[in-house]
């Protein structure tokens, strides 16, 4: 039985085009950029040939791309950077609850330090209300950090809208945009962004790449000192070979984005739709409308999440749950509760996201599956009796 | 997502597949109802009880994989002890029956343990009671 992948938010396969492109950079072009020889040379050029395709594909120059070992490393460059470069400015920070812990814990560590943190409230869908940013903003305001999507509801936020508040404001504008960057356009000057994190393993590139970009005229300090790698602002010797990784990806990203995402919209619409008929006392997580082309996350009364991916895994699938039984804390998903899920009902939840391998028959067979699992688990539940 | 399931052994994983004694049972001589649906986990166990022996086991889990099995294995355990062996059955016993849990599973052990003494002080208000009718 051939498993079906659907955790593609988790991370992507490496295409073969990219492990292809990426091989000869560990052997025969090994060199350091740094070096001045042609070993170093020819690595150079890599480099910056990648640097211009992450560029070309969000609108931006490329001297504005720094790379870095991932989305986590961009996100913590982002808001550590801004944040101590501007403290004379001042020590306010404006986030929003549904972040990736990427972001909430940098803003928890700033928060125990000089900065205090406001941490907007989403609507049920996973919305940030643009007027809540502005209401939010005060003279010592100096970063606002607003994901471009959510990677769990998958809910795409009004960045463009806060761009603009933000710039008014002539406050520094982050977004996490890992879960969009090579599945819908992204332009950093249309969404009025100054920092814009980027993940290779998203968009089927390599595990420890990544790239922040940084709006030219932006003040941050780095994160890593040393070397003067990356213009000194990121010192450390290039991943060549995985920078010239997300250079592929996010090439072959671009010549694809509008057609894949159209296709995955589809396959997308035909499982919540399947879900809704199939099993009752469902609900779909995020919204309705504005929703990554790949997103599926719904709520199964009475079930947990755990089980359910344990007994999907079983027959093959692969999906994954914001119930905390799947994890070390006991809290389940902050982003299902900051939609104003109760607790139950994140337990419950499961989020199925799609990727290039997966087709209808895909999606056919997690309908067939899906219910009988969810039957059994059911005969298993008491809070089913308790609901009659 | 974490690895906590890659920690699953196949005994355990085998009762996960297969739970034992599921379902409720028609007037139990005892019941025990444990854990809220906020943490993600609820067990009720029933007990039938002839002449001080446990008869029949049954249970009903909403839970991960770790709760379900653990279900099982009480109920399994229980079944054939008198009262006095089974008040003695401990959740580390039933974490060695299903050959081991992840550290983060612990505490689905403690909640079957809590279960079936829930069911047997339910069963054993109800022989004080009667004996005093």
């Amino acid at each position: 039985m051939r498993s079906i992948y659907l955790d593609h938010a988790a991370t992507t396969p490496t295409r073969s085009e990219v492990v292809k492109s990426m091989l000869p950079y560990f052997t025969d072009a090994f060199g350091n950029p740094s070096s001045i020889h042609s070993y170093g040379q020819e690595a150079k050029g890599a480099v910056e040939e990648a640097r211009t395709k992450v560029a070309e594909l969000i609108g931006a120059r490329s001297e504005e791309i720094v790379f870095t070992s991932g989305g986590t490393e961009a996100d913590n460059f982002a808001l550590k950077g801004v944040a101590y470069a501007n403290e004379h400015k001042g020590n306010h920070v404006i986030t929003t609850t549904i972040e990736h812990h990427a972001v909430l814990e940098v803003c928890k560590f700033l928060g125990r330090r000089d900065f205090k943190i406001t941490r907007l409230p989403v609507d049920k869908y996973g919305l940030v209300d643009p007027d809540d940013v502005r209401k939010a903003i005060t003279d010592k305001t100096i970063l606002i950090s607003v994901m471009h999507a959510n990677n769990e509801v998958g809910t795409i936020e009004p960045v463009e809208e806060i761009g603009r508040i933000a710039r008014a404001a002539g406050v520094y504008f982050h977004s996490d945009a890992v879960q969009t960057v090579g599945h819908i356009p992204v332009n950093v000057d249309k969404l009025k962004v100054d920092l814009l994190s980027i993940s290779a393993h998203k968009l089927y590139g390599p595990k420890g790449a990544g790239a922040l970009y940084v709006r030219k005229g932006t003040k941050l300090v780095s994160l890593m000192h040393g070397g003067e790698q990356e213009k000194r602002r990121r010192a450390g010797t290039e991943n060549v070979p995985a920078i010239v990784g997300l250079g592929k990806a996010v090439e072959l990203a671009g010549q694809e984005i509008g057609k894949e995402a159209e296709r995955l919209a589809y396959l997308r619409d035909k499982l919540i739709e399947g879900l809704g008929e199939k099993i009752d006392h469902t609900r779909l997580n995020g919204h309705p409308t504005r929703r990554l082309p790949n997103n599926v996350n719904v709520s199964i009364d009475f079930v947990e999440g755990e089980s359910l991916l344990l007994n999907l895994d079983l027959e093959g699938i692969c999906a994954s749950t914001g119930s905390a039984c799947s994890s070390a804390s006991p809290e389940p998903s902050h982003v299902l509760l900051a939609l104003g899920l109760p607790t139950e009902q994140a337990h419950g939840s499961l989020r199925f996201t799609l990727g290039r391998e997966n087709t209808e028959a895909d999606v056919e067979r997690v309908l067939g599956v899906l219910p009988g699992i969810v039957a059994r688990l059911r005969a298993m539940s008491p809070l089913l009796k308790t609901q009659k | 997502m974490s690895d906590i399931w890659s920690l699953y052994n196949e005994k355990l994983m085998e009762h996960f597949k297969n739970p034992r004694n599921v379902g409720e049972m028609e007037n139990p001589d005892g019941m025990g109802r444990v854990g809220n649906p906020v943490c993600g986990d609820i067990m009720e166990l029933y007990i039938k009880v002839n002449d001080g022996t446990i008869v029949d086991a049954k249970f009903k889990t909403f839970g991960c994989a770790a709760a379900i099995a653990t279900s099982s294995m009480v109920t399994e355990m229980v079944k054939g002890k008198s009262i006095e062996e089974a008040l003695k059955i401990s959740n580390k016993a039933v974490v060695e029956a299903l050959d081991g849990l992840p550290p983060a599973k612990v505490h689905c052990s403690v909640m079957a343990e809590d279960a079936l003494k829930a069911a047997i002080e339910d069963y054993l208000e109800h022989q004080k009671l009667k004996r005093q009718i």
